[in-house]
């Protein structure tokens, strides 16, 4: 009798996996609106967008938005901006993290270890209004710590919030100092998946510590050092919008230095009301966004496919 | 054993982690420091980690603004919790289903989900439907709903807590004796996965929590500042001093912006719950953020 009531479940009819559907359901449904339905919205660039006719109404001005877009000096100067940050931190990050996940892992105090990880992960997780406010107090015309140090000494204040030129060390600074820490404990939770005996051997044959990170600690940590490498190639299309809308306070001066691709979007959305110019930006950084995530995750699943996305 | 050329790496590591951790922490230092500082001092001499006279006025400010302030921070917690609360229901139910290795449509259902990390519509079409479509514009949903709700990313992360933590005889068992679908999801697949919701849930809080840009884009100035959160109140104050940078003389009246001590007061009060709570979750932290890193 059990045995059949058992047989007959594993024929696992429609009704046996309804419940499961029913359970999945609300999620789906959430990623569906959240998600799926914004991109019927990807034809707003493609149109002359009017708010009292409706994205469905609105007339189609092919490429004209796009055109736009491309006539003035934002359009080469946020996907510089965007690409090139990137790049350079992306590089920095993995210098910085893997230097610091080896010195963490030499740390033999197990509360030493602790207080290290605690503090260098803090600024991870706060706000990028909150990380505005510190880098205000430091450098605030008015009173910030480092505008006075330096009005003391050479006689004048310095502008920070006024002057490009001190903006891509800020920005790369405030950047690295808030990601080292993530950097830091993900390549700790490699460091740590090695063999320990690769060590003891290493030091029975007289090697030096710094032989041993780079004959043994860095060739094992290559492949996570590709793979992460590769998958942060394919962001290398977005950007930190509170990092470059916040911290430099939108301060118009200093875009040449601090305009990305989203923070262009927000402006011209909500504060230009350019629907058109921000649609034609929004839709080619989806769209090579894209392109650039399917690639990199086309070589990672190549390389390791336990690593890739999908 | 330990040899002499390892004492320096030790002692070396230890300098150069504990110089980073300083690092970390001196901005949270002067900012809290700053709270505490006279205002006029402050004006004069600038925020320092060795004020010449100290104060509680900006606190005492914060406290005759409650009103304002209060009402602030009621909305930072209650966002977080509804927040929190459903988007890790949904999530934990969507990945109880995806789990089933052998639900029909598997294989389609898991690739809907992880096509979401890929390609997005951007802000645009999402700004216009959330506001069009479904009138979320200076309403709490508007902070509770757009992005932040569920992600595929920790989706997947508790999907693959459920198949690799949870032996399936103990569904089986379960279902022989009689259980339903809905008992063995919140009878065995939940109290067995503790440390990944107690992750998951880490996560989700910090983000709702700290968000600003739901607010930045789904609440106007004048009707939707009823909504507020702290942060929204942080960024809204950001904004008043960044137009008047930009606008020496222009229309905003320096006396109806926080003073300088106020500012970082209310900053203070802002981070307060997460400086606290956190050195204690710091492991699950960790954890979330490493197991998802690698692999999807």
């Amino acid at each position: 009798m059990e045995q059949k009531k058992i047989k007959k479940k594993k024929g696992q009819g429609f009704l046996h996996w309804l419940p499961f559907y029913l359970m999945g359901l609300p999620g789906l449904a959430y990623l569906f609106i959240n998600n799926y339905m914004p991109l019927v919205g990807l034809q707003i660039a493609f149109k002359k967008f009017n708010y009292a006719k409706g994205m469905w109404d609105s007339e189609w001005s092919g490429f004209k938005n796009f055109e736009f877009l491309f006539k003035t000096k934002d359009a080469f100067i946020m996907i510089r901006n965007t690409i090139c940050y990137n790049i350079v931190w992306i590089i920095l990050g993995m210098v910085f993290g893997v230097t610091a996940a080896i010195l963490l892992n030499e740390v033999a105090g197990k509360k030493a270890k602790k207080f290290y990880q605690t503090a260098i992960l803090l600024p991870y997780l706060m706000s990028m209004v909150i990380i505005a406010y510190l880098v205000y107090a430091y450098l605030s015309p008015t009173s910030g710590l480092f505008t006075k140090i330096i009005e003391r000494i050479t006689g004048n204040a310095p502008e920070f919030y006024q002057e490009a030129k001190w903006w891509p060390f800020i920005l790369t600074f405030v950047n690295q100092w808030k990601g080292i820490g993530f950097g830091m404990i993900l390549y700790l939770s490699s460091i740590i998946g090695i063999d320990t005996s690769y060590y003891e051997a290493a030091q029975l044959d007289g090697a030096t510590k710094w032989q041993q990170h780079r004959l043994i600690t860095l060739p094992l940590l290559k492949p996570t050092i590709i793979m992460l490498l590769i998958l942060s190639m394919g962001q290398i299309f977005r950007s930190d919008f509170g990092l470059f809308y916040q911290v430099p306070m939108h301060q118009g001066v200093l875009n040449p230095v601090t305009q990305t691709i989203d923070t262009y979007v927000y402006n011209a959305l909500l504060k230009v009301n350019d629907v058109g110019m921000s649609s034609a930006a929004s839709f080619i950084q989806s769209v090579v966004g894209f392109i650039f995530i399917v690639v990199a995750n086309k070589i990672v699943s190549k390389a390791d496919k336990s690593s890739a996305l999908f | 054993m330990r040899t002499k050329g390892q004492k320096g790496w030790s002692l070396g590591a230890n300098i150069i982690l504990s110089i980073m951790s300083l690092l970390a922490i001196m901005p949270f230092l002067l900012l809290i420091i700053a709270s505490f500082t006279d205002e006029t001092v402050a004006m004069t001499d600038g925020y320092t980690y060795w004020p010449a006279k100290w104060s509680l006025a900006a606190y005492s400010y914060i406290l005759s603004q409650a009103a304002m302030i209060g009402r602030a921070y009621l909305m930072t917690i209650l966002v977080t919790i509804i927040g929190t609360g459903v988007g890790i229901v949904m999530t934990s139910m969507l990945a109880y289903m995806l789990s089933q290795k052998k639900l029909p449509g598997r294989k389609i259902l898991n690739f809907f989900v992880v096509f979401t990390m890929l390609f997005n519509g951007g802000l645009v079409p999402t700004y216009i439907m959330y506001v069009k479509t479904f009138q979320v514009k200076n309403t709490i949903w508007g902070l509770i709903i757009p992005n932040l709700l569920m992600s595929a990313f920790l989706i997947m992360l508790v999907r693959n807590y459920f198949e690799n933590s949870i032996p399936e005889e103990l569904y089986e068992a379960a279902r022989i004796d009689g259980a339903s679908e809905f008992y063995n999801f919140f009878h065995i697949a939940l109290p067995l996965s503790v440390p990944i919701l107690a992750t998951v849930g880490l996560m989700m809080g910090i983000a709702y929590w700290n968000d600003w840009q739901n607010g930045l884009y789904y609440l106007s100035k004048d009707a939707g500042s009823q909504y507020y959160t702290v942060q929204n109140i942080l960024n809204n104050i950001n904004d008043n001093i960044a137009f008047l940078a930009s606008n020496a003389s222009a229309g905003v009246n320096l006396a109806d912006l926080p003073t300088t001590t106020v500012r970082m007061a209310i900053a203070v009060i802002g981070i307060l719950p997460i400086l606290m709570v956190y050195p204690f979750f710091q492991k699950y932290f960790s954890k979330g953020l490493t197991m998802g890193a690698v692999k999807g």
